[in-house]
């Protein structure tokens, strides 16, 4: 299906552009994305293409750019509202939890709230703690909000246009540590992934690594060490934290019979804590390993790069976690 | 309803010296900055927010408070400020670097998000404006202890106000609206600088906001003053002012000074995408650190050998700066854990 390599910034900005262009409905908003063409370049030339009216740079004013979103979204538009950093967020968390996420509930089912927030997750030169959180977790952890975060150009593209037309309220992340990364494109415009459909990655029989984001670039990496030790991994990329798809978790786990789980944040109360609850509730006779969990650790991440690198997991650590328990 | 501050050019109340003093601090702070965006070109930082442009009102300011005593919750840009407050550009550099003896917080805290205890100055987080709602906090504090006799008001050793600033983009932020109206409330000891330099990164003024920042802190019962931030006389004028309101338990004020940022947003920015030839050619002609030195020249206070002397003086003081951060050492990384929590009285002092 792919006939090109591009960055997943690329993917991003094709896949909204074309939305854009499907769908009048659709507009972008957000700090610094028109005439700056966005922080990381996703929507290049579209002040050139649409015109500021669908190109609406927003003052430096997060609680609105979430709220204003959920309100046009019940008055029939599907904003993309983009936030420069996850972290900026935080200050339109009530807009998120407590609105966008209850629209529909609220209305008793009447009422939708066709919203897309997007925002750059995680960590990366030195952009320090308030700069540098991956808190997909918590917005999963609410229902009435979907939250996907895609590991590559191909689901990159793919997973923003499903989220754009859906109806339901989606938060997508798009990890800085793999803007930069080319990959395949898909020719079909109309190439959607699912909501809630994992993917796996890699096949493998002795140990399953999940992930999501940039998480799966560490599977693939010691999945690539592992093998010539012997040692066959297979990765589930969920690409969707909620809805989850545990049925793909399940079915790779009953095969290989050991788990483990990899993010970027930090582990308390994290993506793994669910991953490997739900693991134990409904795969316990197939287990023959604790589940290991390879994380962040538990520490804001520091600016100076001495202390910074090491706070982060990589591919190291993930092939330590799977030898563990093998 | 919105106050200009006094006639006339420059303040009657400063010496020469301190005049001059003012002139050193600007002077040092665009140094220190200009080596920091050199240290970034070369590879050794990775990243830098700069002050050049603001240097005039940041000092002007600055020297108007009980410096070191008084609570400041200072923003990224502003370099002179803190440099005026004490931090010094050795301090500074090693923040840049992240490395060992780094003073705010042992390379923990991005560099320019201030930070020393003795000094009063306290740190912030990224998304902007968050300070405000907290910097009136502080002046609550301080309001509650004098109302509850746990301070006396008239003791210069104790903080008698909480100074925040941030740039104009930052005012559209709720955070500045909620602190804002805190502080007209309760006629809190505290002062809200907002250094305009109209643009929000790539946003200018008129997408931001529909009246001036002085009139909508009016709104709240601040008081509401717009200065020229190209003057640090003035600046420092306008401040006293401010800071005699607020030691006097009369209300905050809120300082709109407007100004330019003669630079990029940051080391990730490029302004030539969002401002023109001319309006950059515009606002660099108007730097306020030349202007500054052409009046002392002109009132015979700055001579040619005294400028000399400073600038050789800076030289050395940031090549030194750079060759102490240079040769420092990164953190221990067995620290990397520490400080998460506290298990020890924290000391009085």
């Amino acid at each position: 299906m792919a006939s090109k390599n591009l960055p997943m910034r690329e993917a991003l900005r094709q896949a909204l552009l074309e939305e854009m262009q499907r769908d009048e409905r659709v507009f972008i908003m957000g700090e610094e994305v028109g005439h700056w063409q966005g922080t990381h370049r996703v929507t290049r030339g579209f002040v050139e293409e649409f015109g500021e009216k669908r190109v609406r740079d927003t003052p430096i004013t997060e609680m609105a750019i979430g709220g204003l979103a959920v309100g046009a979204a019940m008055a029939g538009l599907r904003p993309v509202a983009e936030f420069m950093t996850i972290n900026f967020a935080f200050l339109a968390l009530d807009a998120i939890i407590n609105h966008a996420a209850k629209v529909h509930y609220f209305f008793d089912g009447l009422v939708k709230c066709p919203v897309v927030f997007r925002a750059a997750t995680g960590w990366g030169d030195q952009a320090t703690a308030s700069h540098s959180h991956t808190p997909e977790p918590i917005f999963a952890h609410f229902p009435g909000l979907y939250v996907g975060s895609p590991s590559n150009s191909t689901d990159a593209y793919g997973m923003l246009k499903a989220s754009i037309r859906n109806d339901n309220p989606v938060l997508f992340t798009e990890s800085i540590g793999l803007y930069s990364r080319p990959g395949p494109m898909p020719d079909d415009t109309d190439f959607l992934v699912p909501i809630g459909k994992g993917d796996i990655k890699r096949e493998g029989s002795d140990v399953t690594l999940i992930s999501y984001g940039r998480g799966v670039r560490w599977c693939l990496q010691a999945a690539r060490q592992l093998e010539q030790e012997g040692v066959s991994a297979e990765i589930v990329d969920v690409r969707w934290l909620r809805p989850l798809d545990t049925d793909l978790i399940f079915e790779s786990f009953k095969k290989t019979n050991r788990a483990v789980i990899v993010e970027e944040s930090h582990q308390f109360y994290s993506f793994g804590s669910e991953v490997a609850a739900q693991i134990q509730e409904h795969c316990f006779d197939w287990m023959d390993a604790p589940i290991k969990r390879v994380t962040q650790h538990d520490v804001p991440v520091p600016f100076s790069k001495a202390l910074e690198q090491l706070t982060y997991p990589n591919a190291d650590d993930v092939v330590a976690a799977v030898k563990e328990i093998l | 309803m919105v106050s200009a501050t006094r006639e006339g050019q420059y303040s009657s109340q400063l010496s020469s010296e301190e005049l001059l003093k003012f002139y050193w601090h600007m002077l040092l702070a665009r140094r220190v900055d200009e080596r920091a965006w050199v240290l970034h070109r070369q590879g050794k930082i990775a990243f830098h927010v700069s002050g050049i442009g603001h240097e005039a009102l940041q000092v002007g300011m600055t020297f108007a408070i009980n410096r070191g005593i008084d609570y400041a919750y200072p923003y990224y840009r502003d370099l002179a400020v803190v440099l005026a407050l004490g931090v010094t550009p050795t301090d500074f550099i090693i923040s840049l670097y992240g490395k060992e003896g780094e003073i705010s917080s042992g390379g923990r805290q991005m560099p320019s998000h201030w930070s020393h205890r003795k000094m009063g100055i306290v740190t912030q987080s990224s998304p902007v404006a968050t300070q405000v709602p907290q910097a009136a906090g502080t002046a609550f504090g301080i309001k509650y202890r004098i109302q509850q006799g746990l301070q006396d008001p008239t003791d210069t050793n104790q903080p008698r106000l909480a100074f925040c600033t941030l740039g104009e983009g930052s005012t559209s932020q709720g955070e500045w609206h909620e602190g804002m109206n805190w502080a007209g409330v309760h006629q809190l000891p505290f002062i809200c600088v907002v250094e305009n330099n109209e643009y929000a990164i790539s946003v200018p003024y008129k997408k931001q906001a529909s009246r001036t920042v002085a009139e909508r802190a009016e709104a709240y019962g601040v008081k509401g003053v717009i200065v020229d931030g190209n003057n640090p006389l003035k600046m420092y004028d306008a401040m006293k002012e401010a800071v005699e309101r607020a030691y006097a338990g009369e209300g905050a004020t809120c300082i709109e000074a407007k100004c330019h940022r003669l630079v990029p947003h940051s080391s990730d920015d490029d302004d030539r995408s969002y401002r023109s030839a001319e309006e950059l050619k515009e606002i660099k002609a108007d730097d306020p650190l030349p202007q500054y030195r052409a009046y002392l020249m002109n009132e015979g206070i700055l001579t040619d050998d005294i400028d000399s002397d400073y600038e050789a003086r800076i030289k050395q003081i940031v090549n030194e700066a750079s060759q102490a951060a240079d040769a420092a050492d990164y953190p221990n990384p067995a620290d990397h854990l520490d400080y998460m929590h506290t298990f020890k009285p924290i000391e009085e002092g």
